[in-house]
């Protein structure tokens, strides 16, 4: 999963300081592996250096400055682009595609126009596959056939998800569009 | 070339709409898969295209025939010589051995037995099947009796192939099978295949395909 542009799309709705965007991630994305502080300032440097974010205001406090951070237009196109792209089907994808969907519903994006883009380059390649197979020996076939099952199996979540896109916008607080 | 095609189709029963202005093109040799879920309209949009149904608007145009401008008799004819069927129970008649059902077509359009079951032969063996012929339907395993209805589907040499989860009631190696022998058979003669299947490995023997969602069509690829 792309965290610069996961903590990108959660300053899509309005500026936040570091810690707000490590306690915005954690609720909606890190429930079994919450940020390091560490990450959050790290990646926000980047953002900063590339112009995707800007500092927003400063203030000051006991311990270090805290920064208010506010998304550039770069970095709304930057969102937007990673939202259209699909992703390579691969494996235990499901958290970055979760990822993706929750912030375009959080942001006013197509959710569903996403999940289909990534169920047409889902079914690609296993129509790839399919024809490798075809043209195969034994071996082909059957590890051809293990990719196959497992890219079936994420193309049932997609279905899934897209049948409980209005449940899933009502339950992040976005709209299912 | 463009053998079939949907222009702006709707369909409601009673109050539920069904399809929704759909628009499809199938091209001779090309086989498309329509998916969706349970009660999206995939199988109201294979009627539609097939002249089982006439839509409520829009038409469809077969091979710059307007389908839904011909009498019932006109589109039955056009059914029984152009276009094949396969459904995903096989609807074998349980009387006849395997090599009659799959001769019947032929036999309906006037053709004698002899030559009739020497070409349902032929696409048996074609599909693997040639030796349950002599057998019933009910004697036969859920794979065979399927190879056999796509034998019966195919052996007019229809120019359109419409196929209703042909693998819903068959296992993942017999399901891919009959995908295979099925594909194989339609771009061997040509015949333009609509594939209505739920399942994503039996799409992957597809040319393209495209989504059908509360009556509404998503064309994932375009038109090659």
């Amino acid at each position: 999963m792309s965290i610069g542009h996961t903590l990108l799309g959660l300053l899509e709705s309005g500026p936040r300081h570091g810690y707000d965007l490590k306690r915005a991630f954690d609720e909606k994305f890190g429930h079994d592996r919450p940020l390091h502080y560490g990450q959050v300032y790290s990646t926000m440097s980047r953002l900063l250096k590339n112009g995707l974010v800007e500092v927003d205001g400063i203030e000051p406090g006991e311990g270090p400055e805290r920064k208010r951070y506010a998304i550039t237009e770069a970095g709304v196109t930057d969102v937007g682009r990673w939202l259209a792209q699909a992703e390579k089907p691969e494996p235990y994808l499901q958290s970055t595609l979760y990822t993706k969907v929750v912030l375009a519903l959080l942001t006013g994006r197509s959710a569903a126009e996403l999940l289909d883009t990534q169920r047409a380059e889902h079914l690609r390649l296993m129509r790839e596959l399919t024809r490798r197979k075809q043209d195969g020996d034994l071996a082909d076939q059957l590890i051809c056939d293990h990719a196959l099952f497992h890219l079936e199996a994420d193309l049932r979540w997609l279905e899934l998800t897209a049948a409980r896109l209005g449940q899933l916008a009502e339950a992040v607080g976005g709209s299912a569009r | 070339m463009t053998l079939l095609r949907a222009e702006g189709i709707g369909k409601a029963y009673g109050p539920t709409p069904a399809l929704v202005d759909v628009d499809l093109t199938v091209r001779a040799g090309e086989v498309v898969a329509v998916m969706g879920p349970s009660g999206s309209g995939k199988s109201t949009l294979l009627h539609c295209l097939a002249g089982i149904v006439r839509p409520d608007t829009g038409a469809v145009t077969y091979d710059g025939r307007d389908l839904t401008a011909m009498s019932d008799a006109g589109r039955s004819a056009l059914r029984r010589g152009d276009f094949g069927f396969v459904f995903q129970f096989g609807r074998l008649v349980p009387e006849l051995t395997c090599v009659e059902n799959v001769a019947l077509p032929l036999r309906l359009a006037g053709e004698r037995r002899r030559a009739a079951e020497r070409k349902a032969l032929e696409w048996l063996e074609r599909l693997e099947a040639a030796g349950v012929g002599g057998r019933r339907p009910g004697e036969v395993s859920g794979g065979q009796a399927q190879r056999v209805a796509v034998a019966r589907a195919l052996v007019t040499s229809p120019r359109v192939v419409f196929a209703d989860e042909p693998t819903g009631a068959l296992d993942s190696l017999n399901g891919e099978q009959v995908m295979r022998l099925l594909g194989d058979a339609a771009r061997d003669t040509g015949a333009a295949v609509l594939l209505v299947t739920h399942e994503a490995r039996v799409a992957a023997y597809s040319d393209r395909e495209v989504v059908v969602r509360d009556g509404r069509i998503r064309d994932l690829m375009g038109a090659p």
